[in-house]
C-alpha cells in the first residue's frame, strides 16, 4: 500500500492543487503588485490600507465580525456543555440536528431570515397584530449581525463540543476529589481543557465573518459596505489590480489566523463537519 | 437543585434549537399558505409548490445546482481518493506539504478563493463558462473529500491489503476487493459532504460562473431586489427535507462503520 | 541448489533507516519441513518471512524458490501464503468468503470453490460457521479461518508470523498440535516465526535461532537445547547459568575460582571461555562434599520442581531440583563433567552486544 509506485495516483490531485489552488493565488499576488501598465508597484497594497473608505469599511467589518464571534461563543459554549450532559444517547445525531441549518442553501437561509426581520416580516406583523409599535431592523447593521451569528453559529458549536465531550470524566472527579467546587473545577479544569476548541471556533467564525459580502448584501440591502463588499465591487467593476491588493491582504490575514495553534488538530477542518 | 439545573439546561437547549429552526419552520408553514401574507392564514394549499414547478427559470437553476453538485462531488471523490492513496506512499515531509496546500481552500476566505480563480481563468481563457464553474466547485470540495477519506485510509490495516496480495490479488484487484469496501464510509461521506457544500455555495459560484447561467444561489442573489418570491417558500421546504435525508444517510453510514470499528477495537483488547 | 530445498536465501542484507536488520543471511529451507525462525523481537525473523512472502525486497542477495530466483516477483505471483500475526481477515466478508477469496481471484468455477472451501471448513473444524461475520468469531476461530484461507490455495510454502501469539495459553497448546497435524497431513512446508522457545522446540523439525540480523544456530530442537553453539543460544533457549571461565587445559575448566573436570577439548590452554550450565544440571550436595560452597537465598515451588537461587563463589546460581533446601541453608555445588558446556567467547563486538542485550 505504501508502495512508492502509488505516488503517481495522486497525480491528478497534485496537478489540481498546483493548477487551481497555487496558480490562482500567485495570480492574485501578481496583480496585487502590478499596475495597469504591468509595472511593479506597491500602490495597490498601500491604497488598500490608506484609502479612507476602505478603512471605514474595515473598521465596520472588524466590529461586526468581533461581535458575531462573541455572540456565537457566548451562546455555543453553554450549549456544548448542556449537550454533553444531555441524557439523549445518540449524541452524534443530536449534534447533527444543531448543524443541519448550515447545510441548507445559504441564500435560502438569508431569504428565511428576511421573512422574519423585514419591516412587514413575521416579527413586525406580530407586533402590529398585538397593537405594539413596529421596529426597523431590516437593512441595518443589526440585521447583518443577526444573520452572521445565525449562519456561523454551528462553526463555533462543533469544535467546542468536540473538546468538551472528550474531557475525561476522571479529570472532573479528580478536581472535585481534591476539594475544588463546581465553579473552581470549571475555571481550573474544564475551561482550560476546552480552550483549543474555543480558539478553533473563534477562527472558524471570525474568518468567514471578516470576508463576507453576501450576507451584508442580502440583509443590509446594499447600504452597508463591508471590506468583502469593497473587494467584490472592485472585481465586478474590473478594478483587478486594486482588488487584488485587498484580497491579498485578506488572504494573508486569514491564513495567518488559521495558523494559531489549537493544540488539537482534530478540532480543525474535519471535525467541523463530522 | 439538581433537577432545577437539569430543567434549565433542557430549556436552554430547546431555546437555541427553536431559534436555529425558526426561519426554516416559518418558511415551511408559509409554503402551504394560500395567502401571500406573512401572518394571515389564507387556507392550506399547494399553490406555491405549483408556482415553483411552473417557474422555468427557478427550475433550471435548481437543475444546474444539482447537476453541478453531483458532477463536482463525483469528480472530486475520484481525484481525492486516488490522491489519498498517493499521499500514503509519500515521505512524511512531502505528504505534509501536499495536504497543507490542498487544504488552502478550506481555510481561505471564500471570496479570496473565488476572485483568485476568476482572475486566473480570465487570464487563461478570457471569460467564465460552465467549465470554469465546474473546476472551481471541484477545487472547493476536494479538501473535504480528502479530509474524510484520508483518515480512514490511514486507519486501514495494511496487513489486510498484504493478505489480499498474498492470496493472489494484484494491487488493483486488492484495492477494489479489500481497501474500497473498508474505506467506503469515508468515501461516501466525502461525496455527500462535497455534494451539500457545492449546492450550498454562493461566493465561488458568483465569481466563476459564466454569463447567463445561474445556480439557485446566484439566481436568488440576482433577484434580491424583487423581494421574496412565493416560490422560495416551497423551495426551502423541499431543500430542507432533502438535506435532512442526506444528513441522515451520512449519519447511518457513519454509525455502521463506527459499530464495526468498535467491535474491531474490542476484539483487539481481548488479545 | 540441493534437490530437496524449496527456498534458499543467499547473502541477504536488509537495512531500514540505516539500521542493519539482516546481515548476510544464508538459509536453506527443505521441502515439506516445519522450520521455525526463533529469536527476540528485532532479530530479523519477521523480516526474513516478509522477504519470502514478497512484501519486502532485499538490498542485496538472492531469494531462490524451487530453483528459480524470485527477487522482484510481486507477492501475488508467488506460490506462498501467509498467516498474519493478527490474521488480517477481511472484515467485510464472512467466513466462507474469506476462505474463498484466493480461489475467486483465480476465477475457479463456483462448484469447485464450494468443494474446496467445504473441505477446508472440515479440516479446521469450522463447519456450520460459514455465514458468520468475522467479528463475531472468537480468537481461536479467527485463527482457524486464517489457516483455512491460506492453505485452501495449496501453497508450496506457508509462512506463519507468530500466529499463536494472540491466543491464551490453553488454546495455544491446542493450536500447536493442530498446526503440526495439518502440516503433516498436507505435506506443505511451514516457515513459522515465534519468540517463544517452547513453541519452537515442540513444533519444529528444525529451529533457526536468530539475533541481531544473523543466524546464531540451525539445528533440530534437541541439538539446539542440548548443544547450544554460543552463550546467546544457551541463554535464549531455556534458563542457563552462564559464567566466565578459563579453560586451563583439555578436560579442565576453572570458573569462580574452582577447577572443574569437563569433557571438552581443543580450547587451548588458559583461554577465556563461556561456561554454560543448565539449572537442572546443578546438583546440591552437603557443603563439605564440594569446593564450591554457598547459601540458598530464595526458594520457589514450581510444581514439577523447586527453583532456588544459590549464592556461591560470588555468582547467583539458578538451580532446579526436586529436592528442596530451605532459604539460608549451606550447600555445596556439584556438576557432572558432561553437563558442563564450554563455549568460545564471542569474538566481535556485535556478538557481544547481542549476548548482553538479551
Amino acid at each position: 500500500m505504501t508502495n512508492k509506485k502509488n505516488i503517481w495516483l495522486s497525480g491528478p490531485y497534485i496537478i489540481w492543487i498546483a493548477g487551481f489552488i497555487i496558480l490562482p493565488i500567485l495570480t492574485i499576488v501578481y496583480y496585487a503588485f502590478t499596475d495597469a501598465t504591468k509595472k511593479f508597484t506597491f500602490s495597490n497594497i498601500v491604497n488598500a490600507v490608506t484609502d479612507t473608505a476602505n478603512l471605514k469599511a474595515l473598521g465596520l467589518t472588524v466590529l461586526l465580525a468581533t461581535l458575531a464571534t462573541l455572540i456565537c461563543l457566548l451562546l455555543a459554549y453553554p450549549l456544548a456543555l448542556c449537550l454533553t450532559k444531555s441524557r439523549i444517547k445518540n449524541k452524534t445525531l443530536l449534534i447533527y440536528l444543531f448543524i443541519l441549518p448550515i447545510f441548507m442553501n445559504f441564500m435560502l437561509q438569508m431569504v428565511a431570515i428576511n421573512v422574519i426581520l423585514e419591516d412587514n416580516g413575521i416579527i413586525n406583523s406580530l407586533l402590529q397584530a398585538l397593537g405594539l409599535p413596529k421596529f426597523h431592523i431590516a437593512n441595518t447593521f443589526t440585521a447583518i449581525l443577526i444573520g452572521m451569528s445565525y449562519d456561523y453559529f454551528p462553526f463555533m458549536l462543533l469544535p467546542i463540543y468536540n473538546t468538551v465531550s472528550r474531557i475525561d470524566k476522571d479529570y472532573i472527579n479528580a478536581s472535585k476529589d481534591l476539594g475544588a467546587n463546581s465553579l473552581k473545577t470549571f475555571l481550573k479544569v474544564t475551561f482550560p481543557l476546552t480552550l483549543p476548541g474555543v480558539v478553533s471556533g473563534i477562527t472558524m467564525v471570525f474568518v468567514p465573518a471578516i470576508s463576507d459580502f453576501a450576507i451584508a448584501e442580502m440583509l443590509g440591502g446594499g447600504k452597508i459596505m463591508l471590506i468583502g463588499n469593497v473587494v467584490e465591487m472592485s472585481f465586478t467593476k474590473g478594478h483587478y489590480y486594486q482588488g487584488s491588493g485587498l484580497a491579498l491582504l485578506l488572504m494573508v490575514f486569514v491564513l495567518l489566523s488559521s495558523l494559531i495553534p489549537t493544540g488539537d488538530s482534530d478540532t480543525e477542518g474535519g471535525a467541523i463537519i463530522l | 437543585m439538581k433537577k432545577l439545573f437539569s430543567a434549565m439546561r433542557g430549556a436552554y437547549v430547546s431555546l437555541i434549537f427553536a431559534i436555529l429552526y425558526l426561519p426554516v419552520a416559518v418558511m415551511i408553514v408559509l409554503s402551504f399558505n394560500e395567502s401571500k401574507s406573512y401572518y394571515k392564514w389564507g387556507g392550506f394549499s399547494f399553490t406555491k409548490y405549483e408556482a415553483l414547478f411552473n417557474n422555468d427559470i427557478i427550475m433550471e437553476a435548481v437543475g444546474t445546482t444539482v447537476i453541478l453538485g453531483l458532477a463536482s462531488a463525483a469528480i472530486a471523490t475520484v481525484i481525492g481518493t486516488l490522491g489519498c492513496i498517493g499521499l500514503l506512499a509519500m515521505k512524511k515531509r512531502t505528504e505534509a506539504c501536499v495536504t497543507a496546500a490542498g487544504n488552502i481552500p478550506l481555510l481561505n476566505a471564500d471570496i479570496v478563493t473565488g476572485v483568485s480563480l476568476m482572475l486566473f481563468f480570465s487570464g487563461i481563457v478570457g471569460r467564465m463558462s460552465n467549465i470554469t464553474l465546474l473546476i472551481s466547485h471541484i477545487t472547493l470540495v476536494l479538501p473535504y473529500v480528502v479530509l474524510n477519506v484520508y483518515p480512514k485510509l490511514k486507519q486501514f490495516d495494511k496487513s489486510i491489503y498484504q493478505a489480499a496480495l498474498d492470496l493472489g490479488a494484484n494491487p488493483v484487484m486488492a484495492f477494489f476487493k479489500v481497501i474500497l469496501p473498508d474505506i467506503f464510509p469515508g468515501v461516501l461521506t466525502g461525496f455527500l459532504l462535497a455534494l451539500t457544500l457545492s449546492i450550498d455555495d454562493f461566493t465561488i459560484t458568483y465569481f466563476t460562473k459564466g454569463q447567463g447561467l445561474n445556480t439557485l444561489s446566484t439566481l436568488i442573489y440576482t433577484n434580491r431586489i424583487r423581494g421574496i418570491l412565493p416560490e422560495y417558500y416551497a423551495l426551502t421546504s423541499i431543500m430542507f427535507v432533502t438535506v435532512l435525508l442526506l444528513i441522515l444517510v451520512i449519519q447511518i453510514v457513519n454509525m455502521r462503520s463506527n459499530i464495526t470499528a468498535n467491535s474491531q477495537t474490542r476484539k483487539e483488547k481481548d488479545y | 541448489m540441493k534437490k530437496d530445498n524449496i527456498v534458499e536465501l543467499r547473502d541477504i542484507s536488509v537495512t531500514f533507516d540505516g539500521e542493519q536488520i539482516l546481515d548476510g543471511l544464508n538459509l536453506d529451507i527443505k521441502d515439506k519441513e516445519f522450520i521455525t525462525l526463533l529469536g527476540p523481537s528485532g532479530c530479523g525473523k519477521t523480516t526474513t518471512l516478509r522477504l519470502i512472502a514478497g512484501f519486502l525486497e532485499p538490498e542485496s542477495g538472492e531469494i531462490v524458490f524451487d530453483g528459480k530466483k524470485i527477487n522482484g516477483v510481486p507477492a501475488y505471483k508467488r506460490q506462498v501464503n501467509t498467516i498474519f500475526q493478527r490474521y488480517a481477515l477481511f472484515p467485510h466478508l464472512n467466513v466462507y468468503e474469506n476462505i474463498a477469496f484466493g480461489l475467486r481471484i483465480k476465477k475457479l468455477k463456483e462448484k469447485e470453490i464450494e468443494e474446496k472451501v467445504n473441505e477446508m471448513l472440515e479440516l479446521v473444524n469450522l463447519k456450520g460457521l460459514e455465514k458468520r461475520s468475522i467479528d463475531t468469531l472468537s480468537g481461536g476461530q479467527q485463527q482457524r479461518v486464517a489457516i483455512a484461507r491460506a492453505i485452501v490455495n495449496r501453497p508450496r510454502v506457508l509462512l506463519l508470523d507468530e500466529p499463536l501469539a494472540a491466543l491464551d495459553l490453553k488454546l495455544r497448546k491446542e493450536m500447536q498440535k493442530e498446526l503440526k497435524n495439518i502440516q503433516q497431513q498436507l505435506g506443505i512446508t511451514f516457515v513459522f516465526v515465534t519468540h517463544d522457545q517452547e513453541e519452537a522446540l515442540t513444533m519444529s523439525d528444525r529451529v533457526v535461532v536468530m539475533a541481531g540480523g544473523k543466524i546464531q544456530q540451525i539445528g533440530t530442537p534437541q541439538d539446539i537445547y542440548n548443544e547450544p553453539k554460543n552463550a546467546f543460544v544457551a541463554d535464549f533457549i531455556g534458563d542457563s547459568n552462564i559464567i566466565d571461565g578459563i579453560m586451563v587445559k583439555d578436560l579442565l575448566v576453572n570458573f569462580l575460582g574452582v577447577d572443574f573436570p569437563c569433557v571438552d577439548t581443543g580450547f587451548g590452554n588458559n583461554n577465556p571461555v563461556d561456561v554454560v550450565i543448565r539449572p537442572e544440571d546443578v546438583i546440591l550436595v552437603p557443603p563439605q562434599k564440594s569446593e564450591m560452597k554457598g547459601t540458598v537465598t530464595s526458594l520457589i515451588f514450581k510444581g514439577v520442581h523447586y527453583e532456588m537461587d544459590v549464592m556461591a563463589g560470588g555468582f547467583k546460581w539458578l538451580v532446579h531440583s526436586t529436592k528442596m533446601e530451605p532459604v539460608g541453608s549451606e550447600v555445596g555445588i556439584y556438576i557432572e563433567p558432561e553437563n558442563i558446556q564450554i563455549m568460545h567467547k564471542p569474538r566481535s563486538k556485535d556478538e557481544e552486544a547481542v549476548s548482553i542485550d538479551e
